[in-house]
């Protein structure tokens, strides 16, 4: 009886990576426990251990092989006395088993990256300019690598950031360029470490403080608040601080409650921060940048399955992407949809099949929370009269709930239907895949909202 | 109160030379004259500051909180004749006497607690947060331990800057539980960061005395010594040993050894702010403190039994020292508030 060995998922987030290398060949016996490939995935090169024992009857994804979906067959194991079987493997590489099942995934809808249907030319980008492929994770790499080589001052700490590359292998490579005086390791110490850096940003150097899920920040959520984002005004502008707090924030997928908290509203209530969240590679390199430069503590919301996602970056000796100004990525005068970071891909997608269907959607890409750039979201209300708010956090005191009460209140007479808003369910995220997938917003949520703004049920 | 009791810390020349500090206040060395004035003519300015600001409260013109630093004055005053002028200093929200012996302006600093745009935050600290970058004071801060994790920090940028400047962290016993604290300790032995732990046992956090607060509570200075941190318990009411105690934490620290911790043994006379009513320890308790161990008092007799100054030269720096205090809270009542649009400046930079 032949076994199928598959593609393993080897991250919460991984749905297909790269088959490095087999150690293996057809005809080698193997055992339980032994190393039988090497698999790269967005963050590491894991090693693959064999579950059954047997003899390699067939390898049927050859090494080398890039983007395999997770749960594709990739040798068959045959036991002994047993001939490897003549026939093609039943649901081998060609037709790649969408991995994994769509109900186990809290992203089952798969979230390409903005198409080039919708998308217009990004106004930030001059005509003609060239532009590269990169993913998010990439380009938060290349964003700090460039202001570091600028600025002796700039440095990077926090948990794994050095000799392990990266939790998330945002800072990969890094300890190599800059030396472990300026890629530095620290303890599990979030409340310290935080403190740290911000007592040396008061003392003029510049940090860029690695969090590696923003969760963790709770514990030095204090320093944050009342040590770096107040002691400008309580110094009377004397003492400012330069200081970058970033790391994934949000849900990953089926990291439970503990591990996938949105935090956008919680930061956007504090005067003296600046809150980030970008959705594409550009504004992820773009904005990075702007932050290490700025003079005030910025809180940059990643997110950890956009790490992977691929995007255009525009090929310039130095992107910048101002903070506080929001991205208009497609224009239209039938309804304004808003949202920024991972739920970006909800709204992206929905524009799509909004479009398809003729209703003309003018989705934009918030970017920066804080400071709120409203000039922009007015102008657009003041067009479409209607208004969509999408984002992961939670409902009460959201950022959505924020951006609904303000047009409310600066753009009344322009509404033709009180504001909707789609957020994550008021419930701490739970782990079981249906129900993860129930607590986030969806696609079909975000159409929902736009027909019922647009009285189109 | 006793002198000098050290840690033992494995691999530390300097413990081992040092152990015969703790003989007692008579053993100090190399306090000459021209310091014996100067620590006075400071903590007298810092006492004489604080009765000033507790007389501008009750009278309604400094409001919230104030923690005044009266009986502590000999701690500050002998670390900052250790420091040099480029060394930091960071501390909790008991930071009037820090900001005096830092040589920040005392008109500045009550005319914070006033309130007022001449104050050094523009009146939009008050008394527990004002700073100066000019004479390397960073604060000045609220939460309990959180400078312990800051002043790590400017360690961290000392070292970093490689420009041999030591940060002087100063906190209470009461900080002394907090978790960062440890974090802090970590960190700063880990990776050798110049920073002198400078713990201020004044023996009650709030109302709660130090022995129902901290395990061990007789040996503090201990409390650093699993991350092998030297430390010291130092007479804090005697300024000569004060000084002594940080010239060695600070030499410690410039060679390039790591963090250092001085407990000084002293205490507050008032409560812990203004609305203390203090009933978590008797009147004699105070006043024998007062009349036996008093800071200025001990100095103010060594300069008199060794003839440094007379009666009437002593007459007169008290003098000096109202008449500069009297200007500060002239300044302090008189100043402008801050201009209306000052609420909405100095958010971002």
């Amino acid at each position: 009886m032949s076994v199928q060995i598959l593609m393993p998922a080897l991250s919460p987030t991984m749905e297909e990576g790269t088959l490095a290398k087999w150690l293996v060949k057809e005809g080698d016996t193997i055992s339980s426990g032994d190393i039988i490939a090497e698999i790269e995935t967005d963050k590491a090169t894991m090693e693959v251990e064999a579950v059954d024992e047997g003899t390699v009857g067939r390898i049927l994804i050859a090494e080398g092989t890039e983007k395999v979906p997770v749960n594709t067959p990739i040798a068959e194991l045959i036991g002994e006395g047993e001939e490897a079987s003549a026939a093609p493997a039943p649901a081998a590489v060609v037709e790649p088993t969408p991995a994994p099942a769509p109900e186990s995934v809290p992203d089952a809808t798969p979230v390409a990256a903005p198409t080039v249907a919708i998308v217009q030319p990004d106004m930030d980008v001059p005509e003609g300019t060239a532009m590269i492929e990169m993913t998010v994770r990439d380009a938060l790499n290349a964003a700090m690598r460039e202001e570091m080589r600028a600025d002796a001052d700039v440095f990077l700490i926090g948990e794994e950031v050095a000799e392990y590359q990266g939790a998330y292998k945002i800072s990969q490579g890094m300890l190599e360029e800059f030396g472990a005086k300026r890629v530095i390791d620290t303890p599990i110490t979030e409340h310290g470490f935080t403190g740290l850096a911000t007592g040396a940003a008061l003392s003029g150097l510049k940090p860029i403080v690695e969090f590696m899920t923003f969760n963790f920040a709770m514990q030095a959520i204090d320093h944050i608040i009342n040590s770096a984002a107040k002691t400008l005004y309580m110094s009377g502008g004397q003492m400012g601080c330069s200081i970058v707090f970033r790391g994934a924030n949000g849900a990953a997928a089926r990291v439970g409650a503990q591990h996938s908290q949105d935090y956008s509203a919680w930061y956007s209530q504090v005067p003296g921060l600046k809150v980030v969240a970008p959705h594409s590679a550009a504004d992820a390199k773009g904005l990075l940048k702007s932050a290490i430069r700025d003079p005030n503590p910025v809180v940059f919301l990643e997110n950890e399955i956009l790490y992977g996602q691929t995007f255009e970056v525009p090929d310039v000796e130095d992107w910048i992407v101002p903070i506080g100004k929001a991205k208009i990525v497609r224009a239209g005068d039938a309804v304004t949809l808003v949202s920024w970071s991972h739920a970006m891909n909800y709204a992206i997608e929905a524009t799509e099949q909004l479009v398809g269907e003729g209703v003309d959607v003018e989705l934009i890409d918030l970017r920066t929370i804080r400071p709120m750039d409203m000039e922009t979201i007015l102008a657009s209300v003041r067009k479409t009269g209607r208004i969509v708010i999408v984002e992961e956090g939670w409902p009460q005191s959201s950022v959505s709930a924020e951006i609904a009460a303000r047009v409310t209140q600066q753009a009344f007479d322009y509404l033709d239907a009180p504001p909707a808003t789609v957020t994550g369910k008021d419930v701490p995220m739970p782990y079981a895949a249906n129900l993860e997938k129930l607590a986030l917003p969806t696609v079909a949520d975000v159409i929902e909202a736009v027909k019922s703004v647009t009285y189109d049920e | 109160m006793a002198a000098t009791r050290k840690t033992p810390v494995k691999n530390s020349k300097k413990q081992s030379k040092k152990s015969d500090v703790s003989a007692g206040s008579n053993t100090v060395i190399d306090f000459s004259s021209e310091d014996e004035l100067a620590a006075y003519k400071r903590m007298l300015l810092i006492r004489r500051f604080e009765e000033k600001a507790g007389q501008l409260y009750g009278m309604g013109f400094i409001g919230g909180f104030c923690h005044l630093y009266i009986g502590q004055e000999a701690v500050v005053v002998g670390m900052e004749m250790a420091a040099s002028d480029d060394d930091q200093v960071i501390t909790s929200y008991r930071d009037h006497g820090h900001m005096l012996a830092c040589d920040m302006d005392p008109k500045g600093v009550m005319a914070e607690l006033t309130g007022r745009a001449t104050g050094y935050s523009k009146g939009k600290g008050g008394s527990m947060h004002m700073f100066s970058r000019e004479k390397n004071f960073y604060g000045g801060h609220g939460i309990v331990g959180a400078q312990v994790s800051l002043g790590t920090g400017l360690a961290f940028a000392n070292k970093y800057r490689d420009d041999n400047t030591v940060s002087m962290t100063y906190f209470g016993e009461g900080a002394l539980n907090q978790g960062q604290v440890y974090e802090s300790f970590n960190m700063a032995s880990l990776w050798k960061l110049p920073v002198v732990y400078v713990l201020e046992n004044n023996q009650y956090a709030m109302g709660t005395a130090v022995t129902r607060a901290a395990a061990k509570s007789e040996e503090l200075y201990n409390r650093g010594s699993v991350y092998g941190i030297p430390g010291e318990q130092v007479d804090g009411m005697d300024v000569r040993l004060v000084r002594e105690a940080g010239n060695r934490a600070i030499t410690h620290c410039r060679e390039g050894n790591g963090p250092y911790i001085l407990e000084m043994k002293t205490y507050r006379y008032r409560g812990h702010s203004m609305s203390d009513p203090a009933k978590y320890r008797s009147r004699e308790e105070v006043q024998e403190m007062r009349e036996q161990r008093d800071p200025i008092e001990q100095i103010r007799k060594r300069i008199q039994d060794a003839g440094i100054a007379d009666e009437a030269a002593l007459k007169n720096i008290d003098k000096d020292i109202r008449a500069t205090v009297n200007e500060a809270a002239e300044f302090a009542q008189t100043g402008p508030e801050p201009d209306p649009a000052e609420l909405w400046t100095d958010i971002l930079v």
